[in-house]
């Protein structure tokens, strides 16, 4: 056997060949390319200010907005200035938002369960919500609810009437219940009665997993949700009165008026979304193993039990982290009210706001980064929720 | 042990019970197995009779099909189908100029013809039409639908040194050795421009070329490198700055179906190498790569896409240096692309992450690089497993492009709604006619493709299957 020396080439620049040189080469370059588009965008727009004569700043925040906003959680007038008009905004998208989100939920559980009915009908006819509102888009649904369904109500003349609750192309019109004084102390106890039973459960909870025996919690949280701020209600002489809507001329006045847009945006992104969250909830019960099913049949456990008990439970863990986004998509999508003009954050603050301001860097900045937030702390919520239901492997 | 009860006779047959099998087994068990579900079924069957019948008779039965205006409509308690009729040109095309119809229907068509076959995945030459539909199809579209003749003034060494008009028209018919005044005045190209792009090439090749060899690159590899990359730019202007003599067509003029396609195609293709750049930097080594793929994901994906439409809109013009002389659709469409790659970039990270690491690590130990790896290794089998959620993303997308009519671009569904307002149509049923008709294409491209898309998830399982029966 002949030695062959192995040669080793000597590499030349060797250190230039070095990943770590050349990732700190190349992350030196990202850095410079997004620092040298960055200072141009800054300058081209600081030049583009100057030229249009755009005022740059957040002082129009304090000036007067002059306009008026069709529904206001909290009160506003014309005199109010643009930051209380971005509260108005973006309180009205939080509040459509939560109401669609729960809409959604039920509507989108009850429709996936549905799906996998054993009754033929009621799956097909699940299985036919999902594909037409899935395929069909949102804006064309909002619109469709808006214009060919609310806007051809009857007049205000000719309203539909349940008892003193009116239904019109205007919206639908409800007495307003006017509480008196002390009202504030009735819904801090009741506040603080559903802190306290929700805590109460959770005691409960633990109590049964430790000894295996059930406390029974519904007698307390009556107690403390109803009873008591009811009897603080009659003790102190609340009292409440009702302002009912009444027709003067071609109008109602007074009552509690739920906008049509308010209506058409809800009924939509809530139905929209719900065709989303059924196929979620479809793929999450599937997703649990048949045994589990037979197992828990085998048991003696009814159809509901089952599914409340042992199948809902395992399909959460699948169903919670798509379910998230489908949250976020239905806020995001809630920014659609601008064209039907429910006045929420977009409609009010990036657009009315900015087409008077005509300031469009500092809003449209603003809402973007609403948005990012919002986004932001609900994933990081549904993410603590979910390593909470998470299965514990050992 | 002594029996309490010693039964003494036979028990009595059970009747048989109700039928399991055969049709009235399928009706006992699907539809009325428990008085719960008699009422369940009744309820269903109610609701859809009462939804589906009068769809139907509006639609079809109670219809009116023909007519000139209004008047045929004005008793009809059916949908007005003349309406459609009379508007469907607006529908399809906007205000496009009638006798320049020919130009989106010939886009229409290529786009047909060469979609179909890459649809079906038997179908051969895969690649030559993935090229032809992805890279030549939309420079194709782009100057059929505009007209082309961008006629563009500078490249970059044009932009620091002023190139005399009178001494570049000579030089460059000597170079090529065509009668100059051809090349401009019948091919619309600009010499001063073609001058321009051909100085700046060489010289930024030879830049490109002597840094790299610093780096330990040959000239020849990164000249080789540089020629594709002139190259491939050539071929991308010449086309659009040829004069093919088709009159220039403004996007304001666009609407209806052409403008909701267009936005949908062209933020599906922009958002291909957008996503995958993304992704790529997503799962890079380096963190502020890392970093900064994250951040720009998040930040597209956190937002309305109407934040960005209006961002587009009113931000973009400020951002960009002449950004006013843009037009409103391709601000939008720039909007669009930056959304839509944010959306890729996860459909994308999936199929990377799919890929299994003895793949890299093979290519690792074949001595490939990291783009060479990428290229030939990863990417095909990542981009072909999230096919199914690419055609997912382009249906939201499709879905997504009713947007623009928020600002101020019409696309079906804006076209529609504006001839709700027409006085000549306005009956009773215009209204839901227009819907009905919006309705149904939005459904039917809709559908298809998520049914195209289910197909695939279908096969891509069975294949996987056969695979695994394959290696046992």
């Amino acid at each position: 056997m002949t030695d062959t020396p192995v040669r080793r080439e000597r590499m030349r620049a060797s250190w230039i060949f070095r990943p770590g040189v050349r990732s700190a080469v190349i992350q030196i370059l990202l850095v410079a390319l997004v620092v040298l588009i960055g200072w141009m965008i800054y300058r081209t727009t600081r030049q583009n200010i100057i030229t249009q004569r755009i005022p740059i700043g957040f002082d129009f925040f304090w000036i007067e907005s002059g306009f008026s906003i069709s529904q206001t959680l909290i009160p506003f007038a014309e005199n109010n200035t643009y930051a209380r008009a971005f509260l108005v905004g973006l309180l009205n998208t939080l509040f459509v938002s939560a109401l669609g989100v729960a809409l959604a939920t039920a509507i989108g559980f009850m429709v996936g369960i549905g799906r996998l009915s054993h009754n033929w009908i009621i799956a097909r006819l699940c299985g036919g919500y999902v594909e037409v509102i899935r395929n069909l888009p949102l804006l064309f649904q909002i619109l469709f609810w808006y214009l060919a369904v609310l806007a051809t109500l009857p007049s205000p003349r000719e309203s539909i009437s349940l008892g003193n609750i009116f239904i019109n192309n205007r919206g639908i019109l409800m007495p307003k219940p006017m509480f008196g004084e002390g009202i504030g102390i009735v819904a801090l106890l009741a506040a603080v009665g559903i802190l306290l039973s929700l805590v109460f459960a959770s005691l409960a909870r633990r109590y049964r997993v430790q000894t295996g025996s059930k406390l029974k919690s519904w007698p307390i949280t009556l107690l403390l949700v109803l009873v008591i701020p009811v009897f603080a209600f009659l003790y102190l002489k609340v009292g409440v009165a009702f302002d009912k809507p009444e027709l003067k001329g071609f109008n109602f006045n007074g009552g509690l008026r739920i906008i049509p847009e308010f209506l058409a945006l809800l009924i939509a992104l809530s139905t929209y979304t719900a065709g989303f969250i059924a196929e979620i909830v479809r793929a999450g019960i599937l997703a649990v193993h048949r045994g589990q099913t037979e197992a828990a049949s085998a048991l003696g456990l009814r159809r509901g039990p089952v599914l409340r008990l042992v199948v809902v439970p395992q399909a959460l863990r699948v169903i919670i982290p798509p379910l998230t986004s489908q949250y976020l998509n239905l806020i995001k999508n809630s920014s659609l009210a601008v064209s039907i003009g429910y006045p929420d954050l977009v409609s009010v603050f990036a657009g009315t706001t900015l087409n008077n301001t005509g300031q469009a860097i500092e809003i449209l900045g603003i809402t973007m980064l609403v948005y990012l937030f919002i986004s932001l702390v609900i994933s990081f919520v549904m993410n603590l929720y979910n390593r909470r239901i998470a299965l514990r492997e050992r | 042990m002594s029996a309490a009860f010693v039964r003494m006779e036979t028990l009595p047959p059970r009747p048989a019970p109700f039928a399991a099998t055969g049709i009235t087994g399928w009706f006992a068990r699907r539809l009325f197995a428990t008085p719960g579900d008699i009422a369940m079924t009744l309820i269903g069957f109610a609701a859809f009779v009462l939804i589906a019948l009068p769809m139907f008779r509006f639609l079809v039965f109670d219809a009116v099909w023909t007519g000139e205006n209004r008047d045929a409509c004005l008793n009809a308690s059916g949908a007005c189908w003349p309406f459609v009729a009379a508007k469907f040109n607006q529908f399809v095309y906007g205000f496009y100029p009638y006798e320049e119809l020919w130009r989106p229907n010939l886009v229409f068509a290529i786009g047909a013809v060469l979609l179909i076959p890459l649809l079906i995945p038997s179908a051969p030459l895969k690649r030559l039409n993935a090229i032809l539909f992805f890279g030549v199809y939309p420079i194709a579209g782009f100057v059929l639908l505009t007209g082309g003749n961008l006629d563009p003034q500078r490249f970059v060494i044009g932009r620091f040194v002023r190139i005399p008009e009178s001494f570049d028209i000579g030089a460059i018919a000597r170079v090529i050795g065509v009668d100059h005044l051809d090349l401009r005045s019948r091919w619309g190209f600009r010499g001063t421009f073609w001058l321009d792009f051909i100085a700046s090439a060489i010289v930024l090749s030879a830049a490109v070329a002597v840094i790299a060899r610093l780096f330990g690159t040959r000239f020849t590899t990164s000249l080789k490198a540089m020629a594709i990359v002139f190259g491939a730019l050539a071929l991308l202007i010449v086309p659009v700055d040829a004069d093919f003599g088709l009159r220039w067509v403004e996007t304001r003029e666009w609407g209806g179906l052409l403008v909701t396609l267009v936005v949908a195609i062209t933020g599906i293709v922009a958002a291909l190498p957008i996503g995958v750049l993304l992704a790529l930097g997503r799962r890079s080594q380096m963190r502020l790569v890392r970093w900064a793929s994250v951040a720009f994901i998040e930040f597209w994906r956190g937002v309305p896409l109407i934040t960005v439409l209006f961002f587009a809109t009113y931000m973009l013009p400020l951002f960009l240096p002449g950004g006013a002389n843009i037009e409103r659709l391709v601000r939008a469409l720039i909007g669009v692309a930056l959304f839509s790659g944010a959306y890729m970039a996860e459909v994308v990270r999936g199929g990377l992450a799919a890929v299994p690491k003895h793949q890299y690590e093979s290519a690792a130990a074949l001595g490939l690089g990291y783009w060479k790896t990428m290229y030939l290794v990863v990417l095909p089998q990542a981009l072909t497993s999230v096919i199914p959620g690419i055609v997912n993303n382009f249906i939201g997308l499709f879905k997504d492009t009713t947007l623009v009519q928020i600002v101020a671009i019409l696309d079906l569904l804006g076209q529609v709604r504006a001839a709700f307002s027409d006085p000549n149509w306005a009956s009773p049923t215009t209204l839901y006619t227009g819907f009905a008709f919006a309705g149904m294409i939005y459904f039917v491209f809709c559908f298809a493709m998520s049914r195209y898309s289910l197909f695939l998830e279908r096969r891509a399982g069975k294949s996987v299957l056969r695979m695994e029966a394959e290696r046992r």
